[in-house]
């Protein structure tokens, strides 16, 4: 342990609440009777789905396809039929529904044909592009697509790669948990992440209140042929993030706006690890996860779960008390509150924090900012968090991203030490949301204006076109006239040209569009009113009544405008 | 006396002349008025204001012959925004030209629709594919709900449908502390 | 309601709470040193302030409780009270406190809105009207005679008939006041500081407050309810004014351990110009703060019509916080420079 470690600016000392859960061994959770897939589970596009109702689906077999290069694949994570496909309660803040495959599992859990993958004798496009169709996507909590960022671009290598087994967030033991049960198999997934970044030293970084991970870590690192240090990183919250994480490890910073791997730095989850390694190693793509039950439940523990089972079965397993007033997804510095509890578990999902007022007395009522900078203090971001909410209060969207609005990871830092309660990531989460929205406005406008300008500039051109084609006729009808005029002695005079024609274009146009006219109109008549076939005589004569009363009114309503338009 | 005024004539001319030279030398090159003001308003094109798209009303507001309030897409917050930008007091939206509605795209209901081509001439930012004798359709992501089509429909089977807010598109709310006590 | 869900402890009351707190030491050598009088003065002042939150939160139609809980009117009705003289009358008292809560603080818009230290901009408005009452102060006990209690302090305070002889015997000019006087008599620094008021430091008796002072602001500095930054700065700009003056003309310039030593100079760094919603926020902005103030205090000290200037110099560093902050901004994660950027 003679590694130099650097210190990030700011962070707080939070209770760790780890003992809940990590004292239990881990569990499988049973097999559900239905998995709801979403097909946004990642950041990026979300995927395509390739089945269809009815359709039966193995274990492993992909349900979405990957749509674009940021993107990943999801799978069935168990044999069944799939019941739907559509919007589906999925597990966002928002409550709002979201495209979804709905599984009826059939119990006998059966696999899709599946190999290991010979990665070292693939082409590194080939094998990131299968790693993708496999799902593969972070599973620290940002779920960005694994692919993407086992893609060193232009560098050729990344030098550092470092495994993120930090965990700051209190409750949350599910990578402790895989670190003490897994550690070899993370390796084994690192030492494809090593050879895909050309990465030359790869620390794992583990926050010093899990002993036991660090030592099995450890352990696991004896027996590989390449060199893995890992290091106890002091615990204080946000540790884990990756930014604090790369600070801590090698004391260098990531430029705002740019990401790690320009300063040849790339940082995985462990859980991305042991995932990656399942997929190279036993061609199962990723389809389960652990997941930390804990909270207000009686046996606070581990699950390794299937993606798509309902959060409500692991709360039962977990044994589910009264008096709890919601879940949330993730610890109680970052996590989000679920809308229900039926929503699915996720690749996002680390954790299912059940909240009570014993544990989470809500928040007190919100007093004025009185400046007093503690939130500054603490800020890992080095922002000025006291600045940035006035900004976002008044909605002075502009200023506050001249503060680096953007570089606010959102840790809560802020929010936990502010003595007058202010909820202050809440001022950026909104800031944030809506400097998007407005970008987004602003481009639609854009497009619209280029679009408008574009039709102009076509019309015009056009109406030139046309002029033009008829000045040509024009001529093209004087020349003639002059040639004609030899010949006019003895020819009888001829028919006028196109003074009449146009018109009768227009009147057979006209003629047209009435007969199409009169059998959209049929056809309206056929389709509108389904339910009126089989009526009583009593209810057709009321219709009829009410048919003759609109009549009466249309024609009344009618009158003055006619009579207007044909004043003048 | 007679040194009082020419000192006082001398720093005129002085301060003037420096004025006049700064006022050529550092002279902005920018967008002019009505560029700046076109890129406040919504591009919506849906001539509500009284001016045939967005850019006339944006030239008749730089040269002072419509107001800044005649855009109902644009709502209070653009009326705002126009007030900041020439320096006069926002007022109320003018509801002779409309009101505020929720962003909503065209829906064509392809079972009705004839192929007359009307929509497609009427629509200010060519949103909708098709030909003579064709069904139509709007392509949602270039329509700019202006409900300039709505009205040449011979059959009537066009219908504005509001914008449902969807995962992609939601917002973060400007979040609630109460101080003042809502009594 | 969205994350975190947990909360550190800590609250508006909590911090103000100790800042009252660490007033204590200050209170406790004031009734020592100068006699029970202070007490009377604390008390009017903190029901004037209650009384005066307590109208302009329901005349704002904001709930009192929350407000009146915070404790923060508590401490402006301290902060101003210890700066008053300690036999100031009744009226005075009231008048400065009612202008600190309704002008100052509320009229600005309450709690977290001001932009200047409402104790301070009472005690300015005081000093500027009423300049002779703002004189009465009681001397140090070790130089009076036939001290007042309680009883004679209220009613001393309250306008009651006290003989004339009495009051003489026991109100004094500060060591400021004294320094001031002498200096415009030109007698010089050394001649001045043989009158009994001057000891080793400071003044009798308000050395030994100033340090109580300065103890209670050490507490608050080791909470960490205050930063380093802007007493540190101030004592520092006091110091290094003071001291480049007394090099210069040590027979027209008072020494800067005498100057330290005011408990106005000790009251002002630690509890005032730490204040944190009139104050910079940024550390350099906190630097820059505490020593414009500390410098700023030694110019209307020396130059000024008043014998002391803390609570004009603060004033005057309120006004450009704004202006400070901006031009500090500490660097953020990842960027190189220092100060803002454009946005990307």
């Amino acid at each position: 342990m003679s590694r130099k470690l650097f210190k990030f600016k700011g962070g707080v000392h939070l209770s760790e609440h780890k003992a809940e859960s990590n004292a239990r061994p881990l569990h499988a959770a049973p097999l559900p009777g239905k998995l709801v897939i979403p097909l946004r589970q990642h950041i990026g596009n979300p995927a395509k789905p390739v089945v269809e109702v009815g359709e039966r689906v193995l274990k492993g077999q992909m349900i979405g396809a990957a749509d674009g290069y940021i993107s990943a694949a999801v799978h069935a994570s168990s044999s069944g039929i799939v019941t739907a496909i559509g919007p589906a309660a999925v597990p966002h803040i928002s409550g709002l529904p979201d495209l979804c495959i709905t599984i009826e599992t059939d119990g006998r859990d059966e696999w899709i044909a599946h190999a290991p993958l010979d990665y070292q004798a693939m082409a590194a496009a080939d094998l990131r592009m299968k790693l993708r169709d496999m799902g593969i996507a972070g599973l620290g909590g940002a779920v960005f697509p694994s692919a993407v960022k086992l893609d060193p671009g232009a560098a050729h290598s990344c030098p550092t790669l470092i495994i993120n087994g930090g965990e700051c967030e209190p409750w949350i033991t599910c990578d402790d948990m895989l670190m003490r049960n897994r550690a070899g198999e993370i390796l084994q997934g690192v030492a494809v992440m090593r050879h895909l970044l050309g990465s030359t030293e790869i620390l794992v970084g583990i926050e010093d209140n899990k002993p036991e991970a660090i030592a099995a870590m450890q352990a696991a690192a004896q027996s590989l042929d390449f060199a893995v240090e890992v290091v106890a990183v002091p615990a204080i919250y946000p540790a884990g993030g990756a930014k604090q994480m790369i600070e801590t490890l090698t004391g260098k910073q990531v430029p705002s706006g740019k990401l790690s791997t320009d300063i040849g730095i790339q940082v995985f989850n462990v859980g991305t690890a042991y995932a990656l390694a399942c997929a190279v190693h036993h061609g199962e793509p990723l389809i389960s996860r652990l997941v930390t039950v804990t909270g207000h439940v009686l046996r606070p523990q581990n699950f390794e779960v299937l993606i798509g089972t309902p959060m409500h079965t692991l709360i039962t397993l977990a044994g589910e008390r009264d008096d709890s007033t919601g879940a949330l997804m993730g610890g109680p510095m970052m996590g989000m509150p679920m809308p229900d509890l039926e929503v699915p578990v996720v690749k996002a999902t680390n954790c299912i924090l059940v909240k009570s007022n014993a544990l989470f007395p809500p928040l007190p009522k919100a007093l004025p900012c009185i400046r007093c900078t503690r939130c500054a203090d603490v800020c890992p971001a080095e922002l000025q968090p006291q600045e940035l909410f006035r900004f976002a209060k008044t909605g002075d969207f502009g200023r506050a991203q001249e503060y680096h609005l953007f570089d606010c990871i959102e840790c809560g830092c802020c929010s936990y030490v502010c003595p007058s309660h202010i909820p202050l990531v809440d001022f950026y989460r909104y800031a944030k949301s809506e400097i998007w929205a407005r970008e987004k406005e602003k481009r639609a406008a854009d497009l619209a204006r280029e679009r408008h300008e574009f039709r102009e500039f076509r019309l015009a051109r056009e109406k030139k076109e046309k002029a033009e084609k008829l000045a040509a006729k024009a001529q093209a009808a004087r020349t003639q006239a002059g040639l004609d005029q030899a010949k006019r002695a003895e020819l009888p005079a001829a028919p006028a040209p196109e003074l009449a024609t146009a018109p009768s274009d227009a009147d057979a146009k006209k003629a047209l569009i009435a007969a199409a006219l009169a059998r959209a109109q049929a056809k309206k008549a056929e389709v509108a009113p389904k339910n009126t076939d089989h009526l009583l005589p009593a209810t057709q004569r009321e219709i009829e009544e009410i048919e003759a009363r609109r009549a009466k009114i249309h024609e009344l309503a009618r009158q003055p405008l006619e009579s207007e338009e044909k004043k003048p | 006396m007679l040194t009082a005024i020419l000192v006082m004539v001398v720093l005129a001319v002085t301060v003037g002349l420096v004025l006049g030279w700064s006022a050529v030398r550092f002279k902005v090159e920018g967008n002019p008025l009505a560029e700046k003001i076109d890129a406040i308003l919504p591009q919506t094109q849906c001539g509500q204001c009284g001016f045939p798209g967005c850019r006339p009303y944006a030239e008749a507001i730089a040269k002072g012959e419509a107001d800044i309030n005649q855009c109902p897409p644009g709502g209070e917050e653009g009326i705002k925004k126009l007030a900041e930008l020439l320096g006069v007091e926002p007022k109320p939206l003018d509801e002779a030209h409309g009101a505020p509605k929720p962003k909503s795209v065209a829906f064509i209901d392809e079972q009705l629709c004839i192929g007359c081509t009307l929509c497609i001439q009427a629509c200010p930012v060519d949103a909708i594919s098709g030909a003579a004798k064709q069904m139509h359709t709007i392509i949602a992501a270039e329509c700019t709900g202006c409900e300039l089509c709505v009205a040449p429909c011979p059959v009537d089977c066009i219908a504005m449908v509001p914008i449902a807010e969807d995962l992609p598109h939601w917002k973060w709310k400007y979040p609630v502390i109460e101080l003042k006590r809502v009594a | 309601m969205p994350s975190p869900f947990i909360l550190d402890r800590s609250s508006v009351t909590q911090v103000m709470a100790w800042v009252l707190a660490a007033l204590l030491p200050g209170v406790a050598a004031y009734v020592w040193l100068f006699g029970p009088g202070i007490l009377v003065t604390l008390a009017l002042a903190t029901v004037t302030a209650l009384a005066a939150e307590a109208a302009m939160l329901k005349a704002r139609g904001y709930p009192a409780k929350p407000f009146l809980t915070d404790l923060s009117a508590i401490v402006t009705a301290w902060l101003l009270a210890l700066s008053l003289p300690a036999l100031a009358p009744w009226w005075l008292i009231v008048t400065g406190t009612l202008f600190a809560i309704v002008v100052a603080k509320h009229l600005y818009g309450g709690l977290g809105q001001n932009i200047f230290n409402p104790a301070m901009v009472g005690y300015a408005v005081l000093i500027v009207s009423f300049p002779v009452q703002m004189t009465q102060w009681s001397g140090p006990l070790a130089l009076t005679e036939t001290p007042l209690t309680l009883a004679q302090s209220a009613t001393v305070i309250f306008g009651g008939d006290v003989p004339k002889t009495t009051l003489d015997a026991v109100t004094m000019a500060t060591p400021l006041d004294a320094l001031r006087t002498g200096l415009l008599q030109q007698l010089t620094v050394d001649e001045i500081m043989t009158q009994p008021i001057f000891s080793q430091f400071g003044g009798v008796g308000f050395e030994w407050l100033a340090a109580a002072f300065l103890l209670g602001g050490l507490l608050l500095w080791a909470l960490r309810i205050i930063s380093w930054q802007v007493p540190l700065a101030f004592l520092a700009g006091i110091w290094l004014a003071a001291g480049f003056l007394h090099f210069f003309d040590a027979g027209r310039f008072g020494a800067p351990w005498f100057h330290l030593f005011a408990p106005s100079v000790m009251l002002g760094a630690f509890f005032i110009a730490t204040d944190p919603v009139s104050g910079a926020t940024t550390p350099r902005g906190k630097l820059i703060f505490g020593f414009g103030a500390g410098l700023l205090t030694i110019i209307i000290r020396t130059w000024g019509g008043y014998p002391d200037g803390v609570a004009f110099a603060i004033l005057l560093m309120n006004l450009s916080v704004p202006l400070i902050d901006q031009y500090t901004q500490p660097r953020v994660y990842g960027t190189s420079g220092r100060g803002k950027e454009p946005p990307a």
